[in-house]
């Protein structure tokens, strides 16, 4: 019995076998590995087809796409109501903000997308003095620009403010206000003080425990209260400023979530070069836990943009509620008025949604991927 | 501070013995910080206090819970508990919490439900399947909860017709715009047995599983337990009824007028909630079940194959135990979420807990008594989850070194 | 295709893809019963690959593989015959973190072989005391080092009592100080007389047990011979290079 053996020439390279690898055979493992699973495959399939034919046809084989009221649309048969968004779409982004003063709502537009604009893109350099802007400069900025009353601007009141635009600054509240708050609570949860603590610990838990809309109502029947007699704070006021405590509160628990995620070895040597507290968490500690829980704050800022719809419950003219008020207007309330109103607001909100949640996870394989470097 | 022998505890030098040594010492700065804050929250507290006493008197009120006994004087469209209009308002805020716990429980059952099947779908390696999971996550997670609700509200249970119209299910069950209608069961003397042999059933099926387990640790043999006692579960009540009688009667409704007469109505804006609830918090599940099943590393399911075990007992007996540890804490605060979610009922007028508290507090003017209510309850609420989860996490936590 | 008596794996001719890389590339090898016989070669050169065809957590596409008498075909109660006779010990060790180690080698006795749990746990302690771990019986898998969670997972496999054990890469996670402990067990289990498939580079290892080392590079057997000849005086250009490799 000889054991040895050595192999003189190389068994040739082959492609696959067509069984097993061949088009035929890759469809088959990724539409119907099975029986079973090929018949899943034909219902879903059926069922997809169905819902997107459903969706086009209404949208745009039956859709009414010029009409001067609601006639039309009111018809046996007819699809969507196009001309009451077109009739409408200016309101549903300004609101009743003044027709010859939207240039300003324009301005505060384009400002703040640049302004995010330079923050969200990587390669774009002065990061931090765009950061100083967005932050404090911006919303001063909005809040005299559309309230004018100042500078020889006419005074256009927050009940005019509507729309796209409220939406907006509710959530640009929400995001400005949080932010700092919601380090100052996450510090405050971390710290050693009892005091500070326990008093952070509490207010995160509790704002965290409720509803929004609780935490709205409150701000809408109980501030109102707080304030010394006489003196009624502004609707839109009130929300902005539920908002901000809702949303600082989630904040602080994603902060958090970041500065457990930084070793304590970074403290300890933080401590060792002779760093104070606020040096050593403005320096070291802060900038490595922002970065890691960036995925983190894109996401909740998405919640956020999907809260601010809760604001129409308490009043507030936003998308939600400017484009929901359209319904009843005599000129156009049809059959197919409300399912085209919801299916544009269902487009808008999906659209900034959708962005963030993909801008979220393309920082997160940016964050990775420099991770393991 | 005797005894100093040479290198022990020598004075430190200069700056500290300063006269302002003491603000130096991280102890003070820490107290002082800590007064600070506490004087702010203080001096916070008492204009609010202040404030509002100001304000209560300039509306002539005053602050106390008596509202609660006097009568609601409103009217509901459903009520899982007698109540009129004559109840208390701490009656009518029962009925919205009853009400939002219903909701709530409704909601999570099916938005687990939901949200299972769809987090294993996204794992298939059939791409339509997995594709159409994701599709169905993606695009149902970033629309906003409320117009979701309101898209239900409006486009499926809005354009159902009239009373005059309804869809007529064997005469018993009739769907219209106005809701669902169904008969409504009513028991009488000796449905009790029903119940108790329910009850019989599931003390008998404990027993069994009890059984079957030591012949199993015994034998080796494994006897179908759930095969054999489903069935005797879902047919007792049944058996039980049979035996006194048939002490149940249906009210069935009939068509009065403009309205139904009789049955029980299951509102629509009930529908819409539950519906959008359970369909938007199944995507958060989904994808933590997606995520609790990828946490399980692949070497654990090929163990399990190497030692001859089945998929599916690969799967019951390792796979998901282990997942399960992943899942449930995510998943106890999606159950969080859905239940605070559910204060949403306000917008279309499903008389919940939240929707109640907005209407006692129209009615009476009591904003602060009520909204203290509301934040007790939903925080109780939420302290009972988080302490489901620690004592969950404490039992579940792998043992390691 | 007629198996001879004595004989525990044959494969004939297997070939494996991955898409469109050839994998395992016209593989030829008889495995007699009680024979140990260790696999080296370059990473990425198939062994493990080809170890894993033989209980098919790997499918092969083209060729024979014949277990103890049992052919590997698509056939899924094949595939669960050949599983009960074929124990696997893996780099990662993959015990169960949920279960005891106890459990962890109840497991598959209780629910494969459906024996009573008293027998299986007594067939269990038995083989923790082989491998010189019973105190640790009621413990975690998480609460063990790695010479002592490996250990465990030789006496899960065991516990089926296996006709056939192969290991892949079975002390590559394991600290250097607790190397030794699981060759120990693997070198007392090759004397008791067990069918043994070992991917490993520890040569001493191979010396002492092995009744042949296989050579693989690039998706084929290269070489084979007995432990000696293949050391002493290796034949193909690539076992030489790979052994001053390894040896160095």
């Amino acid at each position: 019995m000889t054991l040895a053996y050595v192999r003189t020439e190389d068994a040739p390279k082959r492609p696959p076998p067509a069984t097993t690898a061949g088009t035929w055979a890759r469809l088959r493992d990724q539409f119907a590995p099975t029986p079973l699973s090929g018949l899943a495959t034909i219902v879903i399939a059926a069922l997809l087809a169905w819902t997107a034919w459903t969706i086009i046809h209404w949208a745009l084989i039956s859709a009414v796409w010029s009409a001067p009221d609601r006639e039309a649309c009111n018809a046996v048969g007819a699809g969507a109501c196009w001309p009451f968004v077109k009739a409408k779409a200016l309101q549903w982004v300004y609101g009743f903000y003044p027709i010859e003063e939207r240039w300003r709502a324009n301005l505060v537009f384009l400002l703040g997308g640049i302004s995010l604009l330079g923050l969200l893109v990587p390669q774009i350099p002065l990061k931090g003095l765009n950061a100083l802007f967005f932050f404090l400069i911006y919303p001063v900025l909005t809040f005299y620009l559309l309230r004018g009353d100042h500078f020889g601007l006419v005074r256009v009141d927050t009940d005019q403010w509507g729309g796209l635009l409220v939406t907006l600054i509710v959530a640009l509240t929400g995001i400005v206000a949080s932010m700092p708050i919601g380090i100052l609570l996450a510090l405050g949860r971390r710290s050693k003080m009892p005091v500070v603590r326990s008093l952070s610990t509490a207010f995160i838990e509790i704002v965290r425990g409720v509803p929004l809309v609780t935490v709205l109502f409150m701000a809408s029947v109980m501030f109102p209260l707080f304030m010394p007699p006489g003196v009624n704070p502004d609707k839109l006021l009130k929300a902005l400023i539920g908002v901000a405590l809702f949303s600082a509160a989630y904040m602080a628990e994603t902060v958090r979530g970041g500065l457990q995620a930084i070793p304590k070895g970074q403290y300890e040597a933080s401590m060792a070069v002779g760093l104070s507290y606020w040096r050593m968490m403005l320096l070291i500690i802060m900038p490595q836990a922002l970065k890691v829980v960036i995925p983190g704050i894109v996401n909740s800022f998405i919640s956020l943009f999907k809260d601010t719809s809760l604001v129409s419950i308490i009043g507030i003219f936003d998308l939600f509620n400017m484009v929901q008020s359209g319904f009843n207007d005599a000129k156009w309330a049809s059959a197919q008025t409300g399912n085209t109103g919801y299916f544009v607001l269902g487009l808008v909100y999906w659209a900034f949604c959708f962005a963030m949640s993909r801008y979220s996870q393309f920082i997160e394989r940016r964050l990775n991927t420099g991770h393991k470097r | 501070m005797t005894a100093q022998s040479p290198g022990e505890l020598r004075q430190p030098p200069s700056r500290e013995a300063g006269p302002f040594a003491w603000f130096y010492s991280p102890r003070v700065r820490g107290w002082l910080t800590q007064l600070a804050v506490f004087l702010l929250l203080a001096w916070g507290l008492y204009a609010i206090i202040f404030n509002t006493q100001a304000n209560l008197k300039k509306l002539n009120q005053n602050f106390g819970f008596d509202f609660l006994t006097q009568a609601a004087g409103f009217d509901l469209s459903t009520s899982l508990i007698a109540y009129s209009s004559n109840a208390t308002n701490a009656r009518a805020l029962v009925v919205g919490l009853l009400n939002t716990i219903l909701i709530a429980v409704l909601g999570i059952i099916f938005a687990t439900v939901i949200g299972f099947i769809v987090g294993i779908m996204r794992l298939s390696r059939n791409k339509v399947v997995a594709g159409a999971a994701t599709l169905y996550v993606e695009v149902v997670r970033n629309i906003p909860l409320l117009l979701q609700i309101f898209i239900w509200y409006a486009l499926v249970l809005k354009p159902l017709p009239g009373v005059k119209g309804a869809i007529n299910l064997f005469d018993m069950i009739f769907i219209s715009n106005r809701g669902v209608t169904m008969p409504h069961p009513l028991f009488e003397e000796g449905a009790w047995l029903a119940p108790v042999f329910l009850f019989g059933a599931l003390v008998a099926t404990w027993f069994f599983r009890r059984w079957a387990r030591k012949k199993q640790e015994q034998t080796g043999k494994s006897t179908p337990v759930w095969l054999t006692s489903i069935p005797i579960i879902l047919l007792s009540p049944v058996l039980g009824l049979a035996l006194a009688g048939w002490p149940l009667t249906f009210d069935y409704p009939s068509l009065a007028g403009f309205n139904f007469k009789g049955g029980m109505t299951i509102v629509p804006e009930m529908l819409a909630l539950l519906l959008a609830l359970s369909i938007y918090t199944a995507t958060y599940i989904a994808e933590t079940v997606r995520a609790g099943i990828l946490a399980v590393s692949h070497g654990q399911s090929e163990a399990a194959a190497a030692l001859g075990l089945s998929r599916g007992k690969a799967l019951r007996l390792v796979v998901i135990p282990q997942a399960m540890r992943v899942i449930i804490p995510p998943l106890a605060s999606q159950y969080l979420n859905l239940t605070k979610n559910s204060s949403l009922a306000i917008a279309v007028g499903y008389p919940d807990f939240m929707y109640l508290g907005g209407t006692v507090n129209n009615q009476t003017g009591k904003a602060i008594e009520v909204v203290f209510i509301l934040m007790v309850v939903y925080l109780g609420l939420s302290l009972l989850t988080a302490a489901f989860m620690n004592w969950f996490n404490s039992r579940m936590k792998l043992v390691e070194r | 295709m007629n198996q001879p008596a004595n004989s525990a794996i044959i494969m004939r001719s297997v070939n494996k893809w991955y898409g469109q890389f050839h994998v395992l590339r016209d593989i030829n090898l008889d495995v007699k019963k009680g024979e140990r016989i260790v696999i080296c070669g370059p990473s990425g050169s198939g062994k493990s690959t080809m170890i894993r065809c033989i209980n098919r957590l790997e499918e092969h596409q083209q060729g024979d593989i014949i277990v103890d008498g049992i052919p590997l075909t698509t056939n899924l109660k094949n595939i669960d015959d050949v599983r009960r006779e074929v124990g696997m010990v893996f780099q990662h060790f993959n015990l169960f973190p949920h279960l005891t180690v106890l459990e962890n080698c109840t497991l598959a006795p209780i629910w494969v072989r459906k024996e009573p749990k008293a027998k299986a746990e007594e067939t269990a302690m038995k083989y923790l005391k082989r491998v010189k771990i019973p105190e640790q019986a009621l413990k975690y898998p998480g609460q063990l080092s790695g010479g002592q969670q490996q250990r465990v997972a030789i006496a899960r496999a065991l516990c089926m009592n296996p006709k056939i054990m192969l290991f892949d890469e079975p002390t590559s996670a394991l600290d250097p100080e607790m190397i030794k402990e699981v060759l120990d067990v693997m070198v007392d289990l090759a004397e008791g007389g067990m069918t043994m498939l070992c991917v490993t580079h520890e040569m001493a290892f191979a010396r002492q047990v092995a009744n042949r080392v296989i050579f693989m590079d690039q998706g084929q057997i290269v070489e084979e011979n007995e432990p000696n000849e293949f050391f002493s005086k290796p034949k193909s250009p690539r076992t030489k290079m790979f052994l001053e490799q390894i040896l160095h």
